[in-house]
């Protein structure tokens, strides 16, 4: 994705020629992106490949090496000061008091932000209303599951009404079913022109968000909505089509498949084998070839890559040319 | 201005809550003192040299010269000041300067050679038993060797009488000398340990990082911090001194009020350290460990067991360096030899002077750390 023109406008968060070196260890290297307003922006990639210092760097905690970034039309390198007053940080780990109640934990942020006191109230009644923590208000934080911690977290980052949120890994070690809960949050949030920029693990999260960035060793090596990073050339190889085959013996089928020519790579996923074949290969030839080895094949369909697809490819290649410029 | 100190008033509010809610700590750091203390009540005796001497010598020929070169030849006394009245003599000793005065009076040759006994008023600070104790025994022993050589030499010669007057803890009861001392170690073992755990709390539990993202200031977030554990400190100090009054009957000489007043640069320093020590360590286990490296030089070098008199010059020279030095001048200097402001006020201040440096040099590291981190 090209960046048109060196002015925030419309740009929540503007990231060009990013670098930060620790000593001889360059972290962050040339990084450049741009996240409009209103945006739910995944970045991801590797633990130790960067996310956290590039984000350390656009709420003015790291100096930049080299680069510029903006960040709600502000230039962090002037006025980091002014970029922590407008946007909300909720960090991999829970970052709470959890000796203190949800309610005084949301009036310590709030006055720390310093609200007025009814304009407080006004907050945290609008913030919990969102989120559903009221029956919680007078309860311990170390009492609370872990999605109601994020809950409140998020809630904690949001009261001074911030434009932007920088949510790192906000959903490490929540159940299914309250990481669900706080998407649909983001999503709702962001229906109301919130940004965010979110780092995660999970894929089915990365599909979620409008824009993703990908990156590897301090560099990006991916940046688009997931629809247009499906269609990469080196994630979707000219002569290529992606096939799953459904089998109930997955883990020996995988062994033969492997072998069979015009089967470029191959995985399991559950009950099933995702696989990068020739355009020409042939699915009866296949299903064949497994029953030889005495396994039976209950379907094979047409696959469309998904993201992590694409960042297994990605970093495959990324890592070879890593290794041949190495040799 | 407003803006240096921003988020002060939020984190004192939520440090009080954090004090509340974990009363079962508090109760324990504010008990477990008295026991150590109950422990401590009884005495230790060392062995002493060179004690701080000072010299009033009303006669000044060369029987009293000789007197002089005497005591100081034997290693137990180390004359530090010389004074022509009595009122300089007890100032030095109030003051803590020199534990032992020695006067001698203006008749003091004519009566030697007038063949009559001459005397000499020994006075001694019992505001240290050990001391006091010795340097009873030294300057008898120094008395009756003057007097054996003279009455050896000459016949018809008289004795030299040495006559000791113990000042200020006529009794030497040892609580009365290690009680006031230990108060300063006590002190500084609540007071850091509690800050140091609070902000190293933090940094464990993730919550610093987090403050550091929003706009609360280094100074407002560490005075917001520091004020609860300075109410608790001092409350601590007041609990201390009222045990040490009514449980062991230690009888204070001086203004309870003024030794309240000097606390005060001394919690500071205390809470500064811990301060300082919660910028370099990273988890509780880490901070107990350099709390520790701060509570043991407290307790050897700073006068409270072995007196600073007898240590080597290099400890005695980093003796200087230990805020409990200057707080146990000041509180054996109140309680057990009624010291005044005019007597303490350089000790008072050494310890703001510390205090400040302290807290800025915490400041500043902690703002490098937590940002670099």
């Amino acid at each position: 994705m090209a960046i048109a023109a060196p002015t925030p406008v419309n740009a929540s968060i503007l990231a060009q020629h990013l670098v930060r070196r620790f000593g001889d260890f360059v972290a962050v290297n040339d990084v450049s992106f741009r996240v409009q307003k209103g945006e739910i922006f995944g970045f991801l990639g590797p633990n130790g490949s960067g996310k956290t210092t590039v984000i350390k760097m656009l709420i003015g905690l790291l100096p930049l090496s080299a680069g510029s970034a903006w960040v709600e039309g502000l230039d962090v390198r002037v006025d980091a000061e002014a970029v922590r007053e407008r946007i909300g940080y909720m960090s991999q780990k829970f970052s709470l008091y959890d000796d203190l109640t949800v309610a005084e934990n949301l009036q310590f942020y709030g006055r720390i932000y310093g609200l007025t006191p009814t304009r407080l109230k006004q907050r945290i009644d609008d913030i919990v209303q969102l989120n559903g923590l009221a029956p919680y208000m007078n309860r311990l934080a170390m009492r609370l599951s872990g999605g109601w911690k994020q809950r409140l977290a998020l809630g904690c980052a949001m009261l001074h009404e911030p434009q932007l949120l920088f949510l790192d890994e906000p959903t490490a070690g929540i159940d299914p079913v309250a990481r669900r809960q706080l998407w649909d949050l983001l999503f709702e949030l962001s229906g109301h022109g919130i940004t965010f920029f979110v780092t995660t693990h999970y894929m089915d999260e990365a599909e979620r968000c409008n824009h993703v960035a990908y990156i590897y060793y301090g560099k990006i090596i991916a940046d688009g909505t997931p629809d247009e990073l499906k269609k990469l050339p080196d994630v979707q190889p000219a002569g290529t089509k992606r096939i799953e085959i459904i089998t109930p013996e997955v883990t020996r089928a995988l062994r033969l498949a492997r072998k069979i020519p015009g089967i470029r790579s191959a995985t399991i996923f559950g009950e099933s084998i995702h696989a990068l074949v020739e355009d020409d290969f042939d699915p009866a030839d296949l299903r064949a070839q497994l029953l030889k080895g005495d396994i039976t094949v209950t379907d094979i369909r047409p696959l469309k890559p998904s993201l992590e697809d694409v960042f297994v490819e990605l970093t495959e290649k990324h890592q070879s040319e890593i290794e041949a410029a190495r040799a | 201005m407003r803006d240096f100190f921003r988020g002060f008033g939020a984190v004192f509010y939520k440090e009080v809550l954090h004090v509340r809610r974990d009363s079962a700590t508090l109760f324990f750091s504010l008990i477990i003192p008295l026991l150590q203390m109950a422990l401590l009540g009884f005495g230790i005796d060392t062995n002493i040299r060179q004690i701080h001497t000072v010299v009033l010598n009303a006669d000044g020929r060369r029987q009293s010269r000789e007197l002089i070169d005497r005591l100081k030849n034997s290693d137990m006394f180390n004359v530090v000041r010389y004074v022509d009245n009595d009122q300089d003599l007890n100032d030095t000793i109030i003051g803590g300067q020199a534990r032992v005065g020695v006067k001698i009076p203006v008749d003091y040759s004519d009566r030697l050679l007038h063949q009559t006994s001459a005397q000499v008023l020994v006075l001694i600070d019992g505001s240290d038993s050990s001391v006091a104790g010795q340097a009873i025994n030294v300057t008898t022993a120094i008395g009756l060797d003057e007097s054996l050589r003279r009455v050896l030499a000459d016949r018809n010669a008289m004795a030299v009488e040495m006559r000791p007057k113990i000042l200020f803890n006529p009794d030497s009861r040892s609580p009365n000398f290690f009680l006031p001392g230990l108060t300063a170690i006590l002190l500084l073992n609540v007071t850091t340990f509690l800050t140091a755990f609070a902000i190293v709390r933090e940094k464990e539990r993730g919550t610093l990082e987090q403050l550091f993202v929003t706009p609360v200031r280094p100074f407002g977030l560490l005075l917001g911090k520091l004020l609860p554990y300075f109410g608790i400190g001092f409350f601590e100090l007041c609990l201390i001194v009222s045990a040490m009054r009514f449980i062991f009957r230690v009888p204070i000489h001086g203004s309870v009020l003024l030794l309240a007043f000097l606390s005060l640069p001394y919690i500071f320093v205390s809470l500064s350290l811990g301060i300082l020590i919660s910028s370099k360590a990273g988890t509780q286990a880490e901070a107990m460990q350099l709390a520790f490296l701060t509570i043991l030089p407290s307790i050897f070098f700073s006068g409270y067991i072995f007196p600073r008199e007898t240590m080597p010059l290099i400890f005695r020279g980093f003796s200087y360096f230990v805020p409990a030095t200057y707080f146990i001048n000041i509180t054996r200097g109140i309680i057990l030899r009624g010291a005044g402001l005019q007597h303490l006020w350089t000790d008072a201040l050494a310890l703001f002077a510390m205090g400040t440096s302290l807290l800025f040099i915490a400041a500043r590291r902690f703002q490098n750390k937590v940002i670099m981190s």
